[in-house]
């Protein structure tokens, strides 16, 4: 396992986001979408006091903290707040960049359970790239003063990811979550989320794509979720995989990329 | 089936339910985000007041769009 990670320089990767690691550590991205409690998370888990405050954008560029749990040390990295992470947006591609390319142990993503349905937009993009994620539903408390039911194991059940239902203001949950935490890091669970599949037109590209970028052999990044992108015609992702993975994409690999784009375009 | 017309005519307190999308690239993108697909409701819930932008209740949120993208947003009228 280790010797993959340094194969494909991992190690140097943590470095470009300037996170610092001692070996052993486990590193641990915390998402979601704006005001969910991300930053109360990170504070309660780490003990440290980073700025929490109620309005949107606060976190803009990543703060990390550590926190051991039974015999394993954690650093947790507090992500921008995103409804999504197609990169429209710095604080997006921060978020995006960081969960596919600094291959974090496990990512969190904080839900609001106030209005969950708006929140699982960024779970799905999420599951899309890595297998590795926690769902937890934060706000209960808030949630049960609207009269709202959050059906916790239904939830897991349909995303396929471990689900945590929290109020981190109070600690409600929380030991659940890092015993979640350190079953995945440990590889101990292994979800298998729900994949979304397209309409026959767009999967077909993608079996098209995909070989091709298995050829490119870019270590742990997905590479369904990176025909999709290019698919989407993102150029953000291929700037990514130039800087942080240090591999130059061919012109070839680009003309054959644009030439199935254009196909799902003109069908 | 009644005609689609864009999000900003729905009139506050109206209820609408969206039936397709004209904006392309990343607004499109941004406006799927906000959870604007085919087939939710969106309630008109009030103007700023020069008209613009207009506060909508979307999927349990309450969000402002601009002419420029509301626009870009049809909807029919959801019989209640």
């Amino acid at each position: 396992m280790g010797l993959t990670r340094q194969s494909f320089g991992a190690a140097s990767l943590r470095e470009k986001f300037a996170i610092s690691t001692k070996s052993g550590q486990k590193i641990i991205a915390l998402a979601g979408n704006p005001n969910t409690g991300k930053s109360t998370v990170f504070n309660a888990l780490t003990g440290l006091n980073q700025h929490t405050g109620n309005w949107p954008g606060k976190t803009v560029l990543q703060a990390q903290g550590s926190f051991y749990y039974l015999d394993q040390e954690f650093v947790l990295v507090d992500l921008p707040g995103t409804y999504s992470l197609l990169a429209n947006s710095i604080e997006e591609q921060v978020a995006r960049d960081f969960i596919c390319f600094a291959d974090p142990d496990a990512t969190v993503v904080i839900t609001d359970a106030t209005c969950l349905e708006r929140n699982l937009n960024l779970v799905l993009q999420v599951t899309e790239i890595t297998e590795r994620v926690i769902v937890v539903v934060n706000l209960l408390d808030e949630a049960r003063r609207k009269k709202i039911q959050v059906d916790l194991g239904k939830l897991e059940q349909e995303l396929g990811v471990p689900v945590v239902g929290t109020v981190a203001r109070s600690g409600e949950g929380l030991d659940d979550l890092k015993q979640k935490i350190y079953d995945l890091a440990k590889g101990r669970i292994n979800p298998k989320p729900t994949m979304i599949k397209y309409d026959i037109r767009v999967e077909e590209c993608i079996n098209t794509i995909e070989p091709l970028i298995s050829e490119l052999h870019l270590g742990r990044l997905n590479t369904r979720w990176l025909a999709l992108r290019l698919i989407d015609g993102d150029m953000t992702i291929i700037e990514g995989i130039e800087q942080y993975l240090g591999v130059n994409l061919s012109d070839s690999f680009k003309s054959e990329v644009s030439l199935e784009w254009a196909k799902v375009q003109v069908n | 089936m009644t005609k689609d017309f864009p999000l900003y005519r729905l009139h506050p307190g109206q209820n609408g339910i969206v039936t397709r999308l004209s904006a392309e690239g990343l607004t499109r993108r941004r406006l799927l985000d906000l959870g604007l697909v085919v087939g939710t409701v969106v309630e008109s819930i009030r103007k700023s007041p020069l008209g613009d932008p207009i506060a909508y209740g979307i999927r349990g949120a309450v969000i402002a769009l601009r002419k420029e993208e509301s626009s870009q947003v049809f909807v029919r009228a959801k019989n209640s």
